[in-house]
């Protein structure tokens, strides 16, 4: 028996929505398998993972504080990977954009300004997207792989934060634990409702997703992404640079995950610490496939994606199972939405030897 | 003094080698795979679980190299059969192998672990000097030179290795002479994790006999680095391999000892390096278009 694939004439519109579902229930149709091996009830355990998050409004409101860096970071990581640039550094310039945001809070506690807020936001975009900036540099100017440079990353920003929040940032008062000083009143990103503690970062969020839903749709910016990720040839035809591209998807990306970076540390956790994020910057790699790479699909993914963290504190709470199915339900996510996205292009046939081609799927 | 410096680069870099050449076998039939972390820490995670439960290192590094093998056909299935993009599903890889191996490690976490014994070659250990330090290593050791030797012969003297090297420079000719694409790759990726999970075993049985999360700390990014660095040939591997892990001892040493810099600014510079050679190597790029393999990281479907 093999299985063959057929190219469709077109790209099947059916398949291009029903792909993110079928993938997700494949997710849940192993996580049930996974839950049973552990030894749990699975119909039980995923109620507890999926659905009793979504039954309680501060639970909805850390949905929301979740999902945000994560759509954050997905929709400018969709443009990169449209554009064939393959940012995997989000994580990195998530940190820097931390760093450089609290530059302000941390030196001026004394500063009591409505303005600080907004340069705090803007100081955290300009490291991220700085910060994004060296695998662009690096890769237009010396030809170097944006994958490996953009990962090493990673590990250097996490290290100076650590570096950081251990010694020249580290409060005296703090009784000598690793972290800053709590940020002003005025450094604080404000609630959005009254209700509960989800931020503006949430907010940001979904202007971000719109504005760049726009670009792509509608903007001569957003067909240069796609006609450059899809042949660069083709692009320099049109008068298209790839080499402006990548600067262009790589500060873009890198502003949105500092812009993530700081809104985490100013509205979620109220100083800096060695440890800022559960890799959101990972897990928004994810969040881009599963949207499909698109950016108002990248909010629904990114819910999703915030779910399974949620789901895997309550988990390890009422039923004892660890918070690390939690990456591994993430990372069968992945693997079953690149797989069903196949059939979006293709037809698969199983064929069984001696037999006549068995037809799977329309 | 010198002796022990030279035993831990001997020791840090022999994981570096093997996983790397494996993605070199891999990426020389036309395949990236970015899985290299993944299919390490399942490596390593399968060898420890193994060894403990058994009792026998070696079966753990059976059960190392098996690990990584069959969790490498996960992303053949994905980027052969079902041409799936191929840096994505690595990168998938990777995420579900850390995932994956925390998960199956967290009964094994804070148990003293078994460390695979060294073999002690007669005669030959008795050598001044080089004896001792090249001479009575662990297997894994033995292995990884064996697989430089090996794999260079392997792809430039064999037909095999002729066939793989054509698959990767160009998958539509190779398929127009009838050679079966698919199958080779799907061998190339199986070897490349195997491989990789080989030196997750080198890494939980041997450089750190026991089960840590995430103890793979990134070294599966830094034999991908490796890779091209050494414009895909074993030898150079093999050079490259042990100039990073001398960077690695190199700072820890530096850290004990207490030079006065930052235990953080020391840590980072194996990632640095990384990005320094990589910066290197490809900034001519006519060589890196020519020693690259053509076909590389780009999907096949056969036409019928």
């Amino acid at each position: 028996m093999r299985i063959e694939l057929e190219k469709r004439a077109r790209v099947s519109t059916l398949f291009s929505i029903l792909s993110p579902l079928l993938a997700l229930a494949l997710t849940l149709v192993f996580g049930a398998i996974m839950f049973w091996l552990l030894g749990k009830n699975p119909l039980n355990a995923l109620y507890v993972y999926f659905v009793e998050p979504l039954l309680e409004v501060w639970s909805l409101h850390e949905l929301a504080i979740k999902a945000a860096p994560l759509i954050l970071i997905g929709v400018g990581l969709a443009v990169c990977y449209r554009s064939n640039n393959w940012n995997i550094g989000a994580e990195g310039q998530f940190t820097i954009g931390a760093i450089t945001g609290s530059i302000l809070p941390v030196l001026y506690p004394d500063w009591h300004s409505p303005m600080i807020l907004p340069l705090m936001l803007i100081m955290g975009m300009v490291g991220g997207a700085l910060y994004a900036g060296i695998p662009a540099l690096l890769k237009t100017r010396f030809n170097t792989n944006e994958i490996l440079t953009s990962l090493m990353l990673v590990y250097i920003a996490q290290l100076y934060l650590d570096w950081l929040v251990r010694g020249l940032w580290r409060d005296p008062q703090g009784y000598n634990f690793p972290q800053t000083k709590s940020f002003q009143v005025e450094a604080v990103l404000p609630e959005i409702l009254s209700s509960g503690r989800a931020h503006w970062a949430f907010v940001f969020a979904i202007i971000a997703a719109v504005a760049l839903w726009f670009m792509m749709r509608f903007m001569l910016k957003g067909f240069e992404v796609s006609v450059l990720g899809q042949s660069e040839r083709a692009g320099r035809f049109a008068g298209f640079s790839a080499r402006r591209m990548v600067w262009f998807s790589m500060l873009l990306s890198g502003a949105l995950a500092g812009l993530a970076g700081i809104s985490e540390v100013s509205g979620s956790i109220g100083h800096v610490q060695p440890t800022i994020s559960p890799g959101y910057g990972f897990t928004a790699i994810i969040v881009a496939f599963l949207g499909r790479l698109n950016p108002l699909g990248i909010i629904a993914s990114g819910l999703v994606l915030a779910l399974t963290y949620l789901g895997g504190e309550a988990a390890q709470l009422s039923i004892g199972i660890s918070d690390k199915v939690s990456r591994v339900f993430q990372g069968l996510l992945l693997f079953f939405v690149l797989s069903c996205d196949t059939l979006i292009h293709y037809r698969i046939r199983l064929i069984v030897a001696g037999t006549k081609p068995v037809e799977v799927k329309a | 003094m010198f002796e022990a410096i030279l035993l831990t680069v001997i020791t840090a870099s022999t994981p570096l080698v093997i996983a790397s050449l494996g993605e070199l076998v891999t990426e020389r039939a036309g395949v990236l795979n970015l899985g290299v972390e993944g299919m390490m820490i399942m490596g390593a995670v399968c060898a420890f679980a193994a060894a403990q439960l058994t009792g026998s290192p070696h079966l753990g590094i059976l059960a190392g190299i098996l690990g990584g093998a069959i969790f490498s056909l996960l992303f053949g299935f994905l980027t052969l059969t079902l041409v799936a993009n191929q840096v994505a599903t690595g990168l998938a890889l990777t995420i579900l192998g850390l995932g994956l191996s925390g998960q199956i490690g967290e009964a094994f976490v804070g148990q003293p672990g078994v460390k695979l014994p060294p073999i002690v070659i007669p005669l030959l250990s008795d050598i001044p000097f080089v004896g001792r330090v090249l001479f009575s290593q662990d297997l894994t050791f033995y292995l990884s030179i064996a697989l430089v030797i090996g794999i260079n012969w392997f792809l430039f003297r064999s037909r095999t290795g002729l066939k793989i090297r054509a698959i990767g420079d160009s998958h539509a000719s190779a398929h127009a002479l009838g050679i079966n694409v698919i199958r080779t790759r799907y061998l190339a990726v199986m070897f490349g994790g195997a491989c990789a999970g080989l030196a997750g075993a080198q890494l939980s049985l041997v450089y750190t006999p026991q089960w840590v999360e995430n103890m793979s700390a990134g070294r599966g990014w830094i034999a991908l680095a490796l890779v091209v660095f050494a414009s895909w040939r074993p030898w150079r591997v093999l050079a490259g391999g042990y100039l990073f892990g001398a960077v690695g001892v190199g700072q820890l040493h530096a850290q004990a000892f207490g030079v006065g810099l930052p235990s953080q600014l020391l840590s980072a510079l194996p990632y640095a390096a990384t990005i320094v050679v990589l910066i290197i190597i490809s900034h001519n790029r006519r060589t890196t278009l020519i020693n690259t393999p053509a076909s590389l990281g780009k999907p096949f479907v056969p036409d019928r």
